[in-house]
């Protein structure tokens, strides 16, 4: 019998071979903390485990992403000590700016093929975009990973996607993601894990949209075979390949020749339309960004669209680039300049409004459409407001008219 | 028997950001105030300002799907909350709240039969609930994660046990 990519990563970390369902406890490569979680881990690690010094600090990595500059006294008090921490504890800690957690791993090599990467944030099933398996804890699980290295996991079951064909003009790896929402539910991978074939000519950054995405179907992980165009330079282990004889608990075919623009309806991230059922929808804030779509090829796809354009009158558009890295690789080719030029608003790389903590909070009634991955009510502010979600092209159409629109109606470049 | 907890019903689908708005983080919150009060407070303010220790919450699929944010547990556990009920939980919530000792149980049952407002008495040493013309047996949780519950949480479990579950 073979073994799925998940099952052979956590049977070569927990030294046996592993079956869905079994009980391991491995120790993770990673145990990522950020500074919204991050003082409520060093808490239970030290008052309530008694663990004064973390297991080993090569482990741990910390990032200020979340409300980064901070907002308020508070925030900023927490962050300190998060600081100190790393400082004391000889832990590697990325900076405000330095951009979203799971961008940073990624960009500086944290995260890599076979590896288990675990986070104090949902969106940690990201690292499958480099073929590893990366999953999101609360404060008390990654706490024990702190203070002993190790962590217990139930191996899941595994759900292949298959993808055939490629993506229009106009439609990419978002559309994707939304269209397995709208596929399987926000329910449909709960407790699984997903492996994504068919896909060997993606990009990186298509991969990360896709994992980070993972989530938002209650799965456990996303994973990418560690092969093709985006794996050239990678290093992954001989024994991590995809075995055709894996057993796999369910397959979900999805024929991209003919998927259009998808957008994610207010309040549910499986409430998933054509860009054309809700075109004409009146928009006041559109946000680019998050972990799921802040990166350099989601700003070059605004660009093209938002040269020489203007937002329309009454509409925001609020950038929130996933990491300086990527915010310097658009400032290089004057993509940053097409869209500060057309009127959008930069805030700091990191994870921005996301969960409605700062840097362009909904009011009352508000309706963003976002690039982001939830649209849970009252997630960026008032309750009242709405959020749409939906890739970075309809995002940049959206800005240039005001209203949801289809970005093949403006002309693709691509 | 005394029927003193009381039911609170929710749908499908419950996300973190509707048991506690990440606007109500402990870390966004000022000296003095405590994320317990915030639980359900724009889903349901009702919850948030009468729900008493030993209440149930019972909910539909997919319980607590959507962030990693502890706190939305800690804040139920701050609550006293008896037990969760649901179809389903989302796999990072039901982690976390066995991880703080929270009682779970998936009951389609439980579910079916009780209704928002009821007046119920949960036995959770013989796993079952109450109300004045119904017993309905509560499905026991996997075993590790009983024991996980029975310690009071994973950091009892493992100050306890000194291994984690799974573990020989």
């Amino acid at each position: 019998m073979g073994q799925t990519l998940t099952e052979q990563i956590l049977s070569h970390k927990a030294g046996r071979r592993v079956q869905p369902g079994d009980l391991v406890v491995v120790e993770p490569d990673v145990a990522m903390g950020h500074d919204s979680l991050s003082p409520g881990i060093i808490k239970v690690m030290q008052e309530r485990l008694g663990v004064s010094r973390v297991h080993n600090p090569e482990q741990v990595v910390l990032v200020l992403d979340h409300v980064a500059p901070a907002s308020t006294v508070g925030v900023a008090d927490n962050q300190n000590l998060v600081r100190r921490f790393a400082g004391e504890q000889g832990i590697r800690l990325f900076e405000v700016g330095r951009g979203i957690c799971h961008q940073v791993l990624v960009e500086e090599g944290i995260a890599r093929p076979g590896m288990i990467v675990v986070g104090s944030d949902s969106h940690s099933t990201s690292y499958g975009a480099v073929g590893a398996f990366g999953t999101g804890m609360g404060s008390t699980d990654v706490a024990l990973v702190w203070a002993t290295g190790k962590t217990w996991l139930r191996a899941p079951e595994t759900l292949r996607v298959v993808a055939h064909g490629r993506f229009r003009p106009g439609v990419d790896a978002k559309d994707f993601a939304l269209k397995l929402g709208r596929e399987l539910t926000i329910a449909g991978a709960t407790y699984r894990a997903i492996e994504y074939h068919g896909l060997e000519w993606l990009s990186l950054p298509g991969r990360q949209t896709i994992s980070s995405m993972a989530i938002e179907l209650g799965a456990k992980a996303g994973i990418f075979p560690p092969t093709g165009v985006a794996a050239v330079d990678w290093d992954v282990p001989d024994w991590l390949f995809v075995d055709p004889d894996a057993t796999y608990t369910q397959t979900v075919t999805i024929n991209l020749d003919e998927l259009e623009p998808q957008v994610a309806i207010p309040h549910a991230v499986d409430d998933v339309v054509d860009v054309g059922a809700v075109a004409g929808t009146k928009v006041d804030v559109v946000f680019l960004g998050t972990c799921t779509n802040g990166r350099y090829e989601d700003m070059r796809d605004a660009a093209d669209i938002l040269k020489g354009r203007q937002l329309a009158p009454g509409t925001r558009l609020i950038l929130s680039p996933a990491s300086r890295v990527e915010l310097q690789r658009a400032i290089a080719d004057d993509t940053l300049n097409v869209l500060l030029e057309a009127g959008a608003i930069l805030t700091t790389p990191g994870c921005g409004p996301c969960m409605g903590r700062h840097q362009g909070v909904l009011g009352e009634g508000d309706v963003c459409l976002s690039t982001g991955n939830r649209n849970f009510k009252g997630r960026m502010g008032h309750p009242s407001s709405q959020i749409y979600l939906a890739s970075a092209s309809v995002a940049a159409a959206t800005a240039v008219t005001g209203v949801i629109t289809d970005p093949r109606e403006l002309g693709i470049r691509n | 028997m005394n029927y003193e907890a009381k039911v609170w019903k929710f749908g499908a689908d419950v996300d973190t950001d509707q048991i506690v708005p990440g606007r109500y983080a402990p870390f966004m919150l000022k000296e003095g105030q405590d994320v317990k009060d915030y639980a359900f407070i724009e889903a349901r303010p009702d919850f948030a300002r009468y729900a008493r220790p030993g209440d149930i919450i019972v909910a539909g699929n997919n319980f607590g799907c959507g962030s990693s944010r502890e706190y939305a547990p800690e804040a139920l556990r701050r609550r006293e909350i008896g037990a969760i009920i649901a179809l389903s939980f989302a796999r990072i919530f039901f982690r976390n709240a066995i991880n703080l000792g929270i009682p779970l149980f998936t009951s389609p049952e439980a579910v079916a039969l009780l209704a928002d407002g009821d007046e119920v008495e949960l036995d959770l040493g013989n796993g079952r609930v109450l109300t004045s013309n119904l017993t309905i047996d509560l499905p026991p949780l996997p075993e590790f994660a009983q024991e996980i519950v029975a310690a009071g949480g994973i950091v009892a479990y493992v100050r306890e046990y000194g291994r984690f579950p799974g573990e020989p």
